[in-house]
C-alpha cells in the first residue's frame, strides 16, 4: 500500500454560513483511480476546489506526500503538480485550441512561446482521440463535447502527480470515453494518482479501483469497487432508498387529456432537426440524452429566446412561434422557463428575495406601480409556504440562500404567473437532497393538477422515475421516445448513445 | 458562445444595499461638512446662509443633470452625450425663444425637453438596437450634435431670447429658498419613487445586475434601455434650460465642464460605475460635495492645474476609500 | 484564404481604409505625391499611436480615459527635455516615456490592487495628468530639436518617415502579442479573465503589464505630437482620448477584451483621419463638416454592429 500523495485531516468549509464539507478525512493513492460519488451538493466539488487551490479549507490541513501544505492558488496547486478539470470548463473563448492547451504549462524561451509546445498539445490530444479537432480552432466554435476533449487534453498536457476530473465525460460518446479511460489507465501505470468524480454508475464502474462516498459535506465511506452492491451504494449516496427519495408515480394522465404543448418539425441553426413533441396537460416529459444534444436550445425556443426559428410551436392551440419571452409568459400563452445556470440566468443576485420573487410578475401590476398587485402577493405568500422557502430575512439579497433555496425562489417566481406549462433545465443539478425530494414532490403535485411540465435532466434517476415519458436527444433530435416501462436505465443510455435495441431484451 | 465558465461558486454576498449606501453617504455628508468647514477658514462669509444658499443653488443644475446620468449607470451603461445635448438645448431654447411669433415661444421650453427627448430616443436606439457599446455610440452622437450646433450658428454665439420661466427657476427664490434647488428636490423626489416605488425602478436596477436574468424573467429589456436614455435626455435638458436662466444666455461649448463632474457625483455617491447599485440620495449629495469642492477651489484662487489635480486625486482617493471598507465588509 | 476567414473583421477593417484613402487621394489637389502621403502619415501616426494605447487597456476589459491627458503632460514634458546635446536628447526620450510608463502603471495599480474599475480610475487620473500638464507649461510653449523634428516627419527617399515608424512599431508589436507569452496571458484575461485565473495565469501582473504598455504608448504619442507641432500644449488631451476609443472600436478591438490587434487599432485610427480629409477637400461646406464626420462616426459603427441583427439567439446579445 503506497504513501497516500494528498491526505485531508479534519478540512471543513462553507460558504457564507452554509456548510459545504464538514470535518472531513480523505486520502489518496498514486497509481489508482479513485472515484468520488456523491449527490449534487455532497460536497465533490467542493473537495476538488480545495485541491486546486481555487478556495482554502476554513478548518483543518491539506498534507501533500506527508508535508502539510497550503494551496493558496491555482496556481501553487499546479506547481505541486496537482491539475484540475472543472465541470464549468476553464476554456477562454476567443483563443484557440491549441492557445487554451499551451498556456495552462507554458514553455517559453527569452518571452517567447515555443512551438514544441504546440507539438505536443497535438500529440496529446490525438493521445485522447481528438484527431478531428484542430489546433487553431477558436474554443467557442466547438461543440460541448469537444470542449470537454480539450479540457480533459489541457489537464493531460501539466504532466500531472494528482489529476482531478469532474463530470469530465458528461458529453462524450461511449467510444471517446473508452480511449480516454484508456489513457487514465496509461497514467495510473505511470503511478499518477487520479480522481474521477461523477454521478454515473457505469462510468465509475469501468475505471474506478476504489470508491470514495459523500453526503451532505460528510465523507461516508471508502471501499474498494466491487465490494460493495450497487444498491448499497446507491443507499450510501443519498442516505435512504431511491424509493423514498422520488414520489410514487400516480396514475398517467388519460390519453384524450388535452395537449398543452405542441411542437412540430423544428428545426434551428443546425443545432436541432425537425424536432416533434407533445406535451399534455398533467404530464411530466422529460428530455434525456447526452449534454449538449439539443435539448436546452430546444426549450429555449419554445420560450423565445431563439430566433430563426422554423417549424411550429403551439401553446393550447395558439400558435407562438417568434414569441419574445415577456410575450411567452403572458396569461393568454402561459409559459414559464427556468434556466440552467440559477445565479447568471435566474435570479438576480445582489438583489432581495422579495424582488426576485416579484420579478416575472412585476409586469402585472397595476400602472407599473409597486404594491398594488395584491393577488400577486398573496399568491406568492402561498408559495412560500408550499416550498417550505425559508431564510432568514427575505430583504436579505438572494445570494445568501442555499442552493435549494435558491431554486425554490427561481420556482416561486414563476409559479406566481399561474403558467400552464413549465419548463424545466436540470433543475436538481447543485441541490441538496432534502430539497429534491421536495421539488420531486412539488413536481409530482402540480403536474396532477393540471401544470405540463418539461423537464431536462443528466440524473437518469430522475428520468426514470419522476417522467411519465422521456424524448431521448442525439445530435438535434430526438431519436427515440420512452414510456413507462421501456424507461429503463439500460434504455436510456443506448438511446443516448443513439444504439438500437437489441431485439426483444429488456432489463 | 457566452462565457463559458458562469458566476464561481464561491459569490462573496456584498453587503446588504443599506451598508453600502450607508458608507458612501456618510463619508460624503462628512465631506460637505469638512468642505465647509475648511473653506470657512479661509474665508469667513462661507457659513453664512446666504453662500450655503447659493451653493445650493448652483449645485441643483449639476444635479438634474447627474439625476440622468445615473439613470444611465444603474442600467450599467453610459452617457457622453450629455455636453452637446446641454449647449444643443440652451440653442434650440434660446433660439426659439428669440422669435417674433409668440406662438413659437412659448413652445421654447417644451421643445427644449423634448429636444433632450429625441437626442435620449436616438441614443437608446444604438445601444438597445444595435447593441453598439454606448460609449462609442453616445460619443458620436455627441459629435453630430457638436457639428449641427456648428452648422447652425455659424460658429457663432447663438442669437436668441431666454424664456422668463427659465430666468424664473435658475435665479428665483420662494422664501428664501432658490426656486433651483426646489426644482431639483422635486426631481429627486420623482426619482425616488420612480427607482423604488415602481417596476421600472426595479427592472432598472436588475438590468445593472444582470441583463440575462432579466430578459429571461420575461421583461422588455430594449424597451427599458430605451426609456432610460430618453429619460435622462430630458433631465439634462431641464438642467441646460437652468443654466441658460441663470447665464442669461447660450453660448457654445456651455455643457462641456459638466461631464466629468457629473459622472464623479454620480460615483462618488456610492453608485457603481457598472450598474445595478446605487443610491439616489448618493447621487445627491454627490453633487453638492463636488460644487462645494469646486467653490472652495475657486475661492482660493488655485489655479486651474492644481484645481484639476486635486479634483481627480479627491475622487480616486475616495472611491479607493469605498473599495477598501466594501472588501472589509464583505469577507 | 483561412487566414482571412479568421479576421474577417480586420480584413474588411483595412479595405475600407484602401477604399476610403484611394478616394482621399483622387480628391486631393495634388494627388498621390510624397507631400500629401508625408501628411497623411504624420497625422495617421499621431492617432495611430495613441490607439495603440488603447488597444492595451481594451485589450484586458478596460477602458483609458486617460489617453489624452497623458499625451498632453508627456508632450510638455518633452517640450522641456528635447533640446540640447544629442546625448541629452536621447536621455530626455527615455525620461518621457518613464513618465509615461508611470502613468500607466498608476492607473493598473488603481484597477488591480485599488479595484476601482478602469473607467472611473482614468476618469479622475486624467484629471490629475491633466492638472500636472498644466502646471509645467500653462500656456503653449518650449521648443524641440528641430533636426529629429525634420528626420520625423519628412521623407527618407521619398517614403515618409512616420510609415517606417508605424510600420517598425507594429511588425514589434504583432510578433510580440502573438508569439509571446505576456501577449497570450493579455488576450486570455480580456477573453475570460475567471478561466485564465484559474488556468493559473498572474492576472495582476499581466493587467499592469497592459497598462504600463498604454502609458509607454501614449508617451509615444505625446513625443511624436512634439515632433510635429515642435511645442508643448497643455490642452491637446480631450481630441486623443475620444478618437482613440473612437479608433479602436472601428479597427475591431471589442471594448468587452480579448479581441483585435494594433493593426487594427491603427488602421481604425487613419480611416478616421481620412474621413477628417475626405471632409476637408470634399467641397461641403465648411460649417457642416464636424456634422458630417460624426455622422460617419455613428455610421461606421453601426455598420459594425450589424452582425446584430445575425444573430440566432437572444442570450448572445446580453452581457
Amino acid at each position: 500500500m503506497a504513501e497516500a500523495l494528498v491526505r485531508l485531516k479534519s478540512v471543513s468549509k462553507s460558504y457564507g454560513g452554509v456548510p459545504a464539507l464538514t470535518d472531513v478525512d480523505f486520502h489518496c493513492e498514486p497509481g489508482l483511480v479513485h472515484a468520488i460519488l456523491g449527490e449534487n451538493g455532497a460536497g465533490k466539488s467542493t473537495l476538488m476546489k480545495l485541491l486546486a487551490g481555487v478556495i482554502q479549507p476554513d478548518a483543518g490541513e491539506i498534507a501533500l506526500s506527508g508535508r502539510t501544505t497550503r494551496l493558496a492558488s491555482p496556481r501553487e496547486a499546479a506547481q505541486q503538480g496537482i491539475v484540475c478539470m472543472f465541470q464549468e470548463l476553464s476554456l477562454m473563448p476567443h483563443l484557440s485550441v491549441g492557445d487554451n492547451i499551451v498556456i495552462s504549462a507554458p514553455r517559453t524561451r527569452f518571452g517567447f512561446l515555443r512551438r514544441a509546445a504546440y507539438d505536443d498539445a497535438r500529440a496529446t490530444l490525438n493521445g485522447i482521440g481528438a484527431t478531428g479537432i484542430s489546433l487553431s480552432a477558436r474554443a467557442s466554435e466547438l461543440s460541448l463535447a469537444e470542449r470537454q476533449l480539450v479540457e480533459i487534453a489541457k489537464a493531460l498536457f501539466r504532466k500531472p502527480r494528482l489529476l482531478i476530473l469532474d463530470e469530465a465525460t458528461s458529453a462524450l460518446t461511449s467510444e471517446l470515453v473508452e480511449t480516454v479511460f484508456g489513457v487514465l489507465r496509461e497514467l495510473k501505470r505511470r503511478g499518477v494518482a487520479i480522481l474521477f468524480i461523477s454521478h454515473r454508475m457505469h462510468e465509475v464502474d469501468a475505471i474506478a479501483d476504489r470508491i470514495s462516498v459523500f453526503r451532505n459535506g460528510r465523507h461516508i465511506d471508502t471501499f474498494d469497487v466491487g465490494t460493495r452492491s450497487p444498491k448499497e451504494v446507491i443507499g450510501l449516496m443519498i442516505g435512504r432508498s431511491l424509493e423514498e427519495l422520488f414520489p410514487p408515480r400516480g396514475a398517467t394522465p388519460p390519453d384524450d387529456a388535452p395537449v398543452v404543448l405542441n411542437v412540430s418539425d423544428l428545426s434551428w441553426n443546425g443545432q436541432l432537426h425537425n424536432v416533434d413533441l407533445q406535451v399534455r396537460q398533467g404530464e411530466i416529459v422529460g428530455l434525456g440524452g447526452l449534454d449538449g444534444q439539443g435539448q436546452q436550445h430546444l426549450m429555449h425556443a419554445v420560450f423565445g429566446v431563439l430566433r430563426k426559428v422554423s417549424g411550429r410551436i403551439e401553446v393550447n392551440g395558439r400558435q407562438i412561434n417568434g414569441v419574445l419571452p415577456s410575450q411567452a409568459k403572458r396569461s393568454e400563452i402561459g409559459l414559464a422557463l427556468v434556466p440552467e445556470d440559477r445565479k447568471t440566468e435566474g435570479l438576480i443576485l445582489d438583489m432581495s428575495v422579495t424582488e426576485n420573487l416579484r420579478l416575472a410578475a412585476l409586469s402585472r401590476a397595476p400602472f407599473g406601480i409597486l404594491g398594488l398587485d395584491t393577488e400577486t402577493e398573496q399568491r406568492i405568500r402561498r408559495l412560500i409556504d408550499r416550498l417550505s422557502l425559508i431564510c432568514g430575512s427575505f430583504d436579505a439579497p438572494v445570494a445568501t440562500l442555499s442552493g435549494g433555496n435558491q431554486q425554490k425562489v427561481v420556482l416561486a417566481k414563476w409559479l406566481a404567473l399561474s403558467p400552464k406549462c413549465l419548463l424545466l433545465m436540470d433543475p436538481t443539478r447543485g441541490i441538496d437532497l432534502p430539497t429534491k425530494a421536495q421539488l420531486y414532490q412539488l413536481l409530482r403535485e402540480l403536474a396532477r393538477e393540471g401544470l405540463a411540465v418539461v423537464l431536462h435532466s443528466t440524473d437518469y434517476e430522475e428520468l426514470i422515475h419522476l417522467c411519465d415519458r422521456v424524448y431521448v436527444f442525439y445530435n438535434g433530435r430526438t431519436v427515440r421516445q420512452l414510456t413507462g416501462d421501456e424507461l429503463t436505465p439500460n434504455a436510456l443510455i443506448e438511446a443516448s448513445m443513439n444504439m438500437p435495441l437489441p431485439a426483444g431484451i429488456r432489463s | 458562445m457566452s462565457n463559458p465558465v458562469p458566476t464561481s461558486a464561491v459569490h462573496r454576498p456584498r453587503p446588504g444595499f443599506v451598508d453600502r449606501i450607508g458608507i458612501s453617504v456618510l463619508l460624503l455628508a462628512a465631506g460637505c461638512v469638512v468642505l465647509v468647514l475648511g473653506g470657512a477658514v479661509i474665508y469667513p462669509g462661507f457659513l453664512s446662509p446666504g453662500y450655503i444658499l447659493q451653493q445650493l443653488q448652483i449645485a441643483s443644475f449639476l444635479g438634474v443633470i447627474a439625476t440622468g446620468a445615473m439613470l444611465v449607470i444603474l442600467l450599467g451603461e453610459i452617457d457622453l452625450s450629455v455636453p452637446w445635448t446641454i449647449t444643443g438645448t440652451a440653442i434650440v431654447v434660446t433660439t426659439l425663444a428669440g422669435s417674433n411669433n409668440p406662438a413659437i415661444a412659448d413652445l421654447a421650453l417644451p421643445l427644449g425637453l423634448a429636444t433632450g427627448a429625441a437626442i435620449g430616443f436616438v441614443n437608446g436606439l444604438g445601444v438597445a438596437l444595435f447593441r453598439v457599446p454606448a460609449m462609442v455610440w453616445t460619443l458620436a452622437v455627441n459629435a453630430m450634435l457638436l457639428g449641427a450646433a456648428v452648422f447652425y450658428t455659424g460658429g457663432f454665439k447663438p442669437q436668441g431670447a431666454v424664456p422668463w420661466l427659465a430666468t424664473y427657476a435658475a435665479l428665483g427664490h420662494t422664501f428664501g429658498v432658490p426656486n433651483a434647488f426646489l426644482l431639483w428636490l422635486i426631481v429627486g423626489a420623482m426619482t425616488l419613487w420612480l427607482l423604488h416605488r415602481t417596476t421600472y425602478g426595479t427592472y432598472l436596477y436588475a438590468m445593472g445586475n444582470s441583463q440575462r436574468a432579466l430578459f429571461l424573467a420575461g421583461a422588455r429589456v430594449r424597451t427599458i434601455t430605451v426609456c432610460t436614455f430618453v429619460l435622462a435626455g430630458i433631465l439634462s435638458s431641464l438642467g441646460a434650460i437652468l443654466l441658460t436662466g441663470y447665464t442669461d444666455q447660450a453660448y457654445q461649448g456651455m455643457g462641456d465642464p459638466y461631464l466629468l463632474p457629473v459622472i464623479a457625483a454620480v460615483v462618488i455617491g456610492g453608485t457603481s460605475i457598472l450598474g445595478g447599485s446605487g443610491s439616489y440620495v448618493g447621487t445627491f449629495v454627490g453633487a453638492v460635495f463636488i460644487t462645494l469642492l469646486s467653490s472652495i477651489l475657486a475661492v482660493m484662487q488655485m489655479s486651474d492645474a492644481a484645481r484639476q489635480i486635486i479634483f481627480g486625486a479627491t475622487i480616486l482617493a475616495m472611491l479607493l476609500a469605498y473599495r477598501s471598507s466594501e472588501k472589509s465588509a464583505g469577507t | 484564404m483561412n487566414l482571412l476567414r479568421r479576421n474577417r473583421s480586420l480584413a474588411i477593417t483595412i479595405a475600407a481604409l484602401l477604399v476610403l484613402f484611394a478616394i482621399f487621394i483622387a480628391i486631393h489637389p495634388r494627388g498621390f505625391s510624397v507631400y500629401v502621403l508625408t501628411i497623411w502619415f504624420n497625422q495617421g501616426t499621431l492617432l495611430g499611436l495613441a490607439a495603440i494605447a488603447q488597444f492595451f487597456v481594451v485589450l484586458v476589459r478596460g477602458v483609458d480615459l486617460s489617453v489624452g491627458p497623458i499625451v498632453a503632460l508627456t508632450n510638455v514634458a518633452a517640450s522641456y527635455l528635447l533640446i540640447g546635446s544629442p546625448g541629452g536628447i536621447a536621455l530626455g526620450i527615455v525620461a518621457v516615456l518613464v513618465l509615461g510608463a508611470i502613468c500607466g502603471l498608476a492607473n493598473g495599480v488603481a484597477v488591480v490592487y485599488g479595484r476601482v474599475p478602469p473607467i472611473v480610475t482614468t476618469l479622475a487620473s486624467g484629471s490629475i495628468f491633466s492638472g500636472l500638464a498644466l502646471l509645467l507649461r500653462p500656456t503653449p510653449g518650449g521648443g524641440i530639436d528641430e533636426n529629429l523634428s525634420d528626420a520625423l516627419t519628412y521623407d527618407i527617399y521619398g517614403v515618409p518617415a512616420s510609415a517606417i515608424l508605424l510600420i517598425v512599431v507594429l511588425l514589434a508589436l504583432t510578433i510580440s502579442l502573438r508569439f509571446s507569452l505576456l501577449g497570450l496571458t493579455m488576450y486570455a484575461i480580456g477573453s475570460s479573465e475567471q478561466s485564465a485565473s484559474m488556468t493559473g495565469v498572474r492576472v495582476g501582473r499581466v493587467k499592469l503589464a497592459a497598462y504600463g504598455m498604454s502609458g509607454i504608448f501614449s508617451a509615444l504619442t505625446g513625443l511624436y505630437v512634439s515632433m510635429v507641432t515642435l511645442t508643448g500644449d497643455p490642452a491637446i488631451g480631450p481630441a486623443y482620448t475620444l478618437n482613440s476609443i473612437a479608433a479602436v472600436v472601428l479597427g475591431g478591438v471589442a471594448l468587452t477584451g480579448g479581441v483585435g490587434s494594433p493593426l487594427g487599432a491603427v488602421a481604425g485610427a487613419l480611416i478616421l483621419k481620412t474621413i477628417s480629409s475626405l471632409m476637408f477637400f470634399s467641397g461641403l461646406p465648411p460649417l457642416a463638416q464636424p456634422f458630417f464626420e460624426g455622422l460617419v462616426l455613428a455610421v461606421a459603427i453601426s455598420l459594425g454592429a450589424l452582425g446584430v441583427f445575425r444573430i440566432r439567439n437572444r442570450l448572445e446579445l446580453f452581457q
